[in-house]
């Protein structure tokens, strides 16, 4: 009797789950896909409903051609922006949790809290802005790049310095020994050691920089810098009755991050889970 | 001696130059303009000329109740994400990872996806969802006759309506976090329960307290997060109707758009205050109480 009783309950778990669930989280994009599929006047009607032809691929089309190829603009901007952040971010974070991690004297701990201070506050926009005018690079990918780098590093150096402490020392000091450079051992001994940090802060951090909005609406405004996330922006002020293109662009923007999803679920969560470090 | 020297020339194995092309970016790029955020909000300032006011910024800030009312809802967006995130979290993180739930890779995957998506397309979906006549959510509660309401549209209601989307988006990084926290828990801890106890035991007894670090965890990230939201506030309200769903980075972001730089970056240093003497002192005592399993 008991056994049955409790199975009994289990499929209503597992069934109350299943419907929670999915309407709560599958149905909103369920709902995008749809309007999407949908013409612009059956998109109107704003309705939960299949459309009446599928216009998915054909609407996909429109988005990507309207304004001139914009759309082809604004996923290279992106790419652009995201692969030079990310690359500095690596590089630069590394470095650094490197020999704060192996020195861990006075300098170490001061340079390790400065960082800190970017993990809890917010840049400061307008100033930026300004600094950004007078180093002349405003409205520059050079600017945004870096202005990114700045705002992403802090978090990887945490991530980069919990995973140097688990690199035995007795590597990099033997090759010293052996008369290797600095340099020579952090990017033969160190970099490929810290492999799996890399891959976590790689993902997360080109995540967060692809679908960034705030940072190129302040530092990077113009139509020629536009990127992924702002097309959907200048999108509703100019097109607020064309669901269905609005839903596409939807589709096309998320794309990206979907493919790195599927690839990098585990790094994803891992990564997700490093925010529970502390510094 | 020799020990000494060996030590000595082994420190050469780490130059402090490794440091230069970090802490030159961030000095530059983060903090001399958070520094000089300081001065500027004391001036009436044309981003070519800045002139000094003193107070007369921060004393516009808090005394116009269009921009003081940036303060009041930041500090209800923060508080009630961070702690809607965190009460809803850990059953569901519970939940995908008992026994008895099957597919629990496919809820994982299912609750985490939204965080990958742009805020802004999260936002613009919404919006639309909430729409008050055609919108799916009213559509829907209309059928089964429950009372329905204008979301976004209801000045007392904009601000709770964009905070639910919010949760909806952020509250699979919790989910995570809590999910690292109940398998790092040692099984010793669980057969310890098996004789007395149910469900209910062994989550108030074993669960709730030794999951305490992933609680301030998230209690902290979202709370930092929840304060300086900016584009799904953007998105679906634009802090409207009028000023009422309006919080201290929109606030911002209005000012800077319409030319007063000065008051906008004030508003950024409160931003800056209020996270420090808010995020700190709960930062200290959360880790006072750690535990260690």
């Amino acid at each position: 009797m008991k056994p049955k009783k409790c199975s009994l309950a289990t499929l209503a778990v597992n069934i109350l789950v299943f419907v929670v669930l999915t309407i709560i989280f599958i149905v909103p994009f369920i709902y995008i896909l749809l309007m999407a599929s949908k013409s612009s006047k059956e998109a109107a009607l704003l309705a939960f409903s299949l459309p009446a032809k599928n216009l998915f691929i054909r609407n996909l089309m429109d988005v990507i051609a309207y304004g001139n190829f914009r759309m082809f603009r604004a996923l290279i901007n992106s790419t652009v922006l995201t692969v030079a952040s990310v690359a500095l971010i690596v590089v630069f974070g590394s470095l650094f949790a490197f020999v704060a991690q192996r020195k861990n004297d006075r300098v170490a701990s001061l340079a390790m809290g400065l960082l800190l201070i970017g993990l809890m506050i917010p840049p400061a926009v307008v100033p930026t802005v300004f600094w950004l005018q007078k180093l002349k690079i405003y409205k520059t990918m050079f600017g945004m790049v870096m202005i990114d780098v700045a705002l992403f590093m802090s978090f990887a150096t945490m991530i980069f310095r919990t995973s140097m402490a688990g690199i035995p020392r007795d590597l990099d000091e033997a090759s010293f020994i052996d008369g290797a450079t600095p340099l020579r051992i952090f990017f033969s001994v160190i970099l490929p050691l810290l492999r799996p940090a890399i891959v976590t802060v790689v993902v997360t951090s080109s995540v967060n920089i692809f679908n960034d909005f705030v940072g190129p609406l302040y530092f990077l405004p113009g139509a020629k810098n536009i990127t992924a996330p702002l097309t959907l922006y200048s999108f509703i002020s100019q097109f607020s009755t064309q669901w269905n293109l609005l839903f596409a662009n939807v589709v096309v923007i998320s794309i990206i991050p979907l493919i790195i999803f599927i690839f990098f679920q585990n790094q994803l969560v891992s990564g997700m889970m490093g925010g529970a470090i502390k510094g | 001696m020799g020990k000494k020297s060996i030590h000595r020339s082994l420190q050469a194995a780490y130059p402090n130059w490794f440091y230069l092309p970090g802490v030159l970016t961030f000095v530059v790029f983060f903090i001399i303009p958070t520094v000089s955020a300081f001065y500027f909000s004391l001036t009436r300032w044309t981003l070519f000329e800045a002139t000094f006011i003193g107070f007369e910024n921060y004393v516009a800030f808090l005394s116009d109740p269009m921009l003081s009312i940036g303060l009041k809802n930041s500090l209800i967006y923060a508080f009630l994400t961070s702690a809607t995130k965190t009460i809803l979290a850990l059953p569901l993180a519970v939940l995908l990872t008992s026994e008895i739930l099957r597919f629990k890779g496919f809820y994982r995957s299912v609750v985490f996806f939204p965080v990958l998506v742009s805020t802004i397309a999260v936002g613009i979906t919404f919006s639309i969802l909430m729409q008050p006549n055609k919108g799916v959510i009213n559509v829907a509660l209309r059928a089964l006759h429950l009372p329905h309401f204008d979301w976004l549209g209801d000045p007392r209601l904009a601000l709770y309506s964009v905070i639910f989307v919010d949760v909806w988006k952020g509250i699979g990084i919790a989910t995570v976090i809590y999910m690292a926290g109940i398998l790092a828990i040692p099984q010793d801890y669980f057969d310890a329960t098996k004789l007395d106890g149910g469900f209910w035991i062994r989550f108030r007894h074993v669960i709730i307290p030794l999951v305490r670090n992933s609680t301030f965890t998230i209690i902290l990230l979202s709370f930092m997060g929840g304060l300086r939201t900016f584009d799904i506030v953007w998105a679906m309200t634009g802090g409207g109707p009028g000023f009422a769903s309006d919080i201290l980075t929109s606030v911002i972001y209005k000012q800077y758009q319409a030319g007063f730089y000065g008051l906008s970056t004030a508003g950024n240093v409160i931003l800056f205050v209020l996270v420090t003497v808010l995020v700190l002192p709960l930062r200290t005592f959360f880790s006072s109480r750690e535990i260690e399993l």
